[in-house]
């Protein structure tokens, strides 16, 4: 949609983005790259760099040991950043939010501390065929240690969850686990309604949100969802930093992924007791400096807001999807419409293999991902092998979307 | 980059050479977890001697016309040769720099690995 600059309400001029004016937040943009790859890991704006540098500089001490100055201050900037999350995706209380170190991380928390717990001989897992493997294989490694039954729900042709088939395979289930925004196709399930059936159906909803917490906000409250996890490098912060959101009453009562330091209440020579949620869940000294840029991370992201974020993306990722509709040969995998994808175009090129395509598009430049972006199933239930993906962030401009499509037009040319 | 997609490693790509499986032959498959690039190389040896060398399978172009020119590169050669072949001998078949491409090297290097296993593995 074109606006005029002059008749632009100016409720609706205060949700722009300008685009331009974040990418000079990000220094890595001055290597000349354009990135399209941000579904992989996002960039990281000054702001983040400065704050995990500012740690070093000057708190750097173990957090809940030491008693002295900076140690209390590393604490606090640890802790705070725990608030911040849980007030980002709504948490009740920050005791909801566990720091991992990503997604996958979340996800064998629950496997492990309790599905190993709960899941029993004839228990069943429900998941779907849109997902990451991050959101799949450890359902399936639990099934087969607990001799449970694991059912994949389909997708419909168009690349949309197929609801009904997903209700009739969450019967029985204890735990159903399904991605928000598929890191391949962007569908994006209603997990709402799915966490709604799971709990008729008297199991716990797990939700993947890498792909959509860092630009679409998150209300656990409102979806109902009783784990959600998401990855701190994929929303503008340092690897190594993720959440595993748990409700309270059900984190109470599970088993920890990793025993030792940190997540004692007392041990004695015989027995040991484990310390009060979340940090019986957080072992060992954690990535104190990547929660730190996490913060700093979200803070930037509530300043732009996420809601102008995904107005932009979506802006984007229709430019996007006309583009690429001008290459010879080219097919979009997933849905068409921009309002029900995230923030990523995965496509095929006949008769080039999508690793000749990012590696041409690299000489130009652009940044692109190519494989079967971990998710093997769904690749194998779309009857690709791999395929080519462009996704996008809140510094991406059209620009980036001209500079992809001309490079596409290069790579036929030369395969044509 | 573009120096790598050179007009013959695209013919190679499109109309690839000793494509096909040979009936009563030795066989390896391998793979590429990365790009799912995958080629099983068939040998023929009889007297100690690769008779044929064919290949079947999927890929990028750098890893087809690397199998293409591979195969046809290793026959006639007896199998001490063939023990001797290597990395160097491939790159200068496809006359592509990849120094500064590793992910792109595996690629290339797909076929040698293949005869690797085959040495290897099947043959004794």
């Amino acid at each position: 949609m074109m606006w005029r600059k002059g008749a632009m309400p100016p409720t609706w001029r205060e949700k722009m983005l300008d685009a331009k004016k974040i990418r000079k937040d990000f220094p890595v943009f001055d290597t000349g790259i354009i990135y399209l790859d941000s579904a992989a890991t996002s960039q990281k704006p000054r702001q983040v760099i400065e704050a995990v540098s500012n740690f070093y500089k000057t708190k750097n001490s173990n957090v809940a040991r030491g008693l002295y100055r900076i140690a209390e201050e590393a604490t606090m900037a640890y802790e705070s950043v725990r608030k911040k999350a849980a007030s980002f995706i709504n948490a009740r209380e920050a005791g909801e939010i566990i720091f991992t170190r990503n997604t996958t991380e979340g996800a064998n928390l629950v496997m492990r501390g309790w599905g190993e717990k709960n899941m029993g001989k004839g228990g069943k897992v429900a998941t779907t065929m849109l997902e990451h493997h991050t959101n799949f294989v450890p359902w399936q490694v639990l099934a087969k240690r607990k001799g449970a039954e694991f059912a994949v729900a389909e997708i419909t042709d168009e690349g949309l969850l197929d609801e009904a088939d997903l209700e009739q395979k969450i019967r029985g289930a204890s735990l159903v686990a399904v991605s928000a925004a598929s890191n391949v196709l962007g569908t994006m399930p209603d997990t709402k309604k799915i966490c709604r059936i799971a709990h008729d159906n008297g199991a716990l909803c797990f939700v993947d949100a890498a792909q959509y917490a860092p630009s679409i906000p998150v209300n656990v409250k409102e979806m109902g969802c009783d784990f959600l996890a998401f990855s701190g490098h994929k929303m503008l912060a340092p690897f190594g930093a993720g959440v595993l959101y748990g409700r309270h009453d059900i984190l109470e009562d599970m088993d920890p992924l990793l025993y030792g330091s940190e997540m004692i209440r007392e041990v004695h020579p015989d027995h040991s007791e484990w310390a009060e949620i979340p940090h019986k869940f957080e072992a060992g000294t954690p990535a104190v400096d990547a929660v730190v840029g996490l913060g700093a991370a979200m803070d930037y992201l509530s300043s732009a807001g996420l809601e102008n974020i995904r107005n932009h993306e979506m802006e984007l990722v229709k430019l996007m999807l006309e583009r690429l509709s001008e290459i010879k040969g080219l097919e979009i995998l997933g849905p068409e419409d921009p309002g029900r994808r995230g923030a990523l175009v995965a496509f095929t090129v006949e008769g080039v293999h999508p690793h000749d395509i990012s590696a041409m598009l690299s000489e130009d430049n652009v940044c692109v991902r190519s494989g079967h972006h971990c998710a093997m199933p769904l690749h194998t239930r779309l009857g690709v092998a791999a395929s080519t993906r462009a996704s996008v962030y809140l510094y991406n401009t059209k620009e980036d979307i001209d500079a992809l499509a001309e490079s596409l037009h290069k790579v036929e040319k030369l395969f044509k | 980059m573009e120096e790598i997609y050179q007009e013959y490693i695209i013919e190679l790509y499109k109309n690839p050479r000793n494509y096909g499986e040979i009936p009563d032959s030795e066989r390896a498959e391998v793979s590429n977890p990365t790009c799912g690039d995958r080629i099983t190389l068939f040998l023929k040896i009889r007297d100690g001697i690769v008779q044929n060398a064919k290949f079947t399978g999927h890929g990028c172009a750098i890893s087809q016309a690397s199998a293409s020119l591979f195969t046809g590169f290793i026959r006639g050669k007896s199998l001490e040769e063939l023990s001797g072949v290597g990395k160097e001998d491939v790159l200068s078949l496809l006359r592509i720099d990849l120094s500064r491409n590793p992910t792109r090297m595996r690629c290339a290097l797909l076929p040698l690995d293949a005869l690797k296993k085959l040495l290897k593995d099947v043959l004794p």
